[in-house]
């Protein structure tokens, strides 16, 4: 564990050492708050509450995430430096899980700067704080599980563009599962997936923190969805890693 | 039994063998070096050098045979096997963003050290290897010659029982090559050293022992001096062996 701690570390600092941090952040609160503003009409609403600012995150982050993950592995692989980090003495595992703890809390970073929305909404009115906090929790679980997903399909390619496209795609599979659109269609056709996909839908999970709900059966979701593709992006590292 | 393992050879290789699509990169290659000896692994580009000592570091999972660093299997304990492992991959890989000592300072406490020991063994690192002068510098901002020897550096930081080098000298001038080959010369005694090169002066300047490789097999295992009874120089001798490989 403080192997995975110790390369967290130097990953997060990385990132700051590199314009890296600084353009994902600017691009992240100006989208975000310009989506919360127009699209979301945040002020013609009339409600003190961060519904519109919480509703576009999963879409955010859907591009986002995979523009943080697509040089994970690939990066390392480039520089050859996988070869040095694998040969250090560390257990696999703590060099993936050192990454995604770092990635991970990078993102916890870039969505803690949204803070003057919060500010906003409780100078203009008084909205439910404890909602808001729920809301937050669940936007770091999606951006845990896109970041999961992402750095597993980083290991698999050395290719940045390949590795962003695949994550995009992957990521916006398990955000659409759930939608009307995809569900309703598999009702009428294949009852049975409905089901199916209705239970890997990250929206469906992420909707219950947006109201407030805490539910330990989401909390779970989210951590076996990100423990199987830590696990996944393990496997995919010990069998690829010298391509 | 602590005895036994003292007295055996601390790189144990027996019958590597790496296949790639279509293609056998190391062929059955056995050997072992032991305290005190400097192994110069030499051979034509491509002819399976950095292939077999990925393998060694424990990189690269070998298709057949075994490798052992002090006892340790590099695929069944691979995380003893790299304690004892100082190992700098072809090209000298680090962390462009880091600074010299950030980036010895973070192999050093992936390896356990923290505090005053931690800061002692990242200066005696940048002492062995004269990196005083750039330590607070970005690596990516060095020559080709720093960045070589601060990956030199990483592997010497914990002082380890068994050395790996693949191509310590390249990209050095003459003045630094030296330093680097009298660091090796002095370090012989208590470890095992196996660096690669096809710069054939090296041999014979720092090795015990040289172990000639060709499309993947050993063609000659002998002593420097040896080999060169064979030949009018080292060159002619290499270049026998492996042309007449290729040959076949």
């Amino acid at each position: 564990m403080r192997a995975a701690l110790t390369v967290a570390r130097r990953e997060l600092a990385g990132y700051f050492a590199t314009p890296v941090a600084t353009v994902f952040i600017v691009i992240f609160l100006v989208l975000a708050g310009a989506l919360t503003f127009t699209l979301g009409n945040f002020f013609g609403r009339g409600q003190a509450d961060l519904v519109p600012f919480f509703s576009f995150i999963p879409w955010l982050f859907l591009f986002l995430v995979p523009a943080l993950t697509m040089r994970l592995w690939a990066e390392e692989r480039r520089l050859g430096t996988i070869e040095l980090l694998l040969t250090l003495p560390l257990p696999q595992w703590a060099a993936v899980l050192g990454k995604f703890l770092a990635a991970w809390a990078f993102c916890g970073i870039a969505l803690a700067l949204t803070f003057p929305l919060w500010i906003t909404v409780n100078i203009l009115g008084s909205p439910d704080n404890g909602v808001i906090l729920s809301g937050y929790v669940g936007c770091l679980l999606v951006a845990g599980a896109y970041l999961a997903l992402g750095a597993a399909v980083s290991a698999l390619t050395r290719n940045q563009v390949i590795a962003f496209v695949l994550a995009v795609a992957l990521c916006f599979l398990f955000a659409a599962a759930g939608s009307p659109v995809v569900t309703e269609f598999l009702d009428t056709r294949l009852p049975v997936l409905a089901e199916i996909a209705r239970n890997l839908s990250v929206a469906d999970r992420f909707g219950g923190f947006t109201r407030g709900v805490i539910a330990a059966r989401d909390l779970i979701w989210f951590a076996s969805f990100i423990g199987f593709f830590l696990f996944v992006n393990a496997v995919v590292l010990d069998h690829r890693k010298a391509d | 039994m602590m005895g036994g393992l003292a007295l055996a050879a601390l790189i144990e290789i027996e019958r590597l063998t790496k296949r790639f699509a279509g293609f056998t990169a190391v062929d059955d290659v056995s050997f072992s070096v032991e305290r005190g000896e400097v192994l110069g692994f030499l051979g034509p580009n491509g002819a399976g050098k950095s292939t077999t000592m990925r393998m060694l570091a424990g990189f690269m999972p070998p298709s057949a045979g075994t490798a052992r660093i002090c006892g340790a299997d590099v695929v069944e304990q691979p995380v003893e096997a790299k304690r004892n492992l100082g190992f700098l991959p072809e090209g000298a890989p680090t962390y462009p963003e880091m600074t010299v000592a950030g980036f010895l300072a973070f192999t050093g406490r992936i390896r356990g050290y923290r505090g005053s020991e931690l800061a002692d063994r990242t200066a005696h690192a940048m002492a062995l290897t004269q990196l005083e002068g750039v330590r607070l510098q970005p690596i990516e901002t060095l020559s080709k010659g720093f960045k070589r020897r601060v990956g030199l550096a990483q592997a010497l930081l914990h002082d380890p029982p068994v050395l790996v080098l693949d191509e310590p000298t390249d990209g050095l001038d003459p003045n630094q090559k030296h330093e680097v080959r009298e660091l090796i010369r002095r370090m012989a005694p208590e470890k095992a050293i196996v660096i690669s090169t096809h710069i054939l002066e090296e041999v014979g300047a720092v090795c015990t022992r040289a172990i000639i490789i060709a499309r993947g097999r050993v063609v000659v295992d002998a002593p420097p001096s040896v080999l060169e009874e064979r030949g009018s120089s080292l060159d002619d001798v290499f270049r026998r062996l492996t042309l007449g490989q290729e040959a076949a």
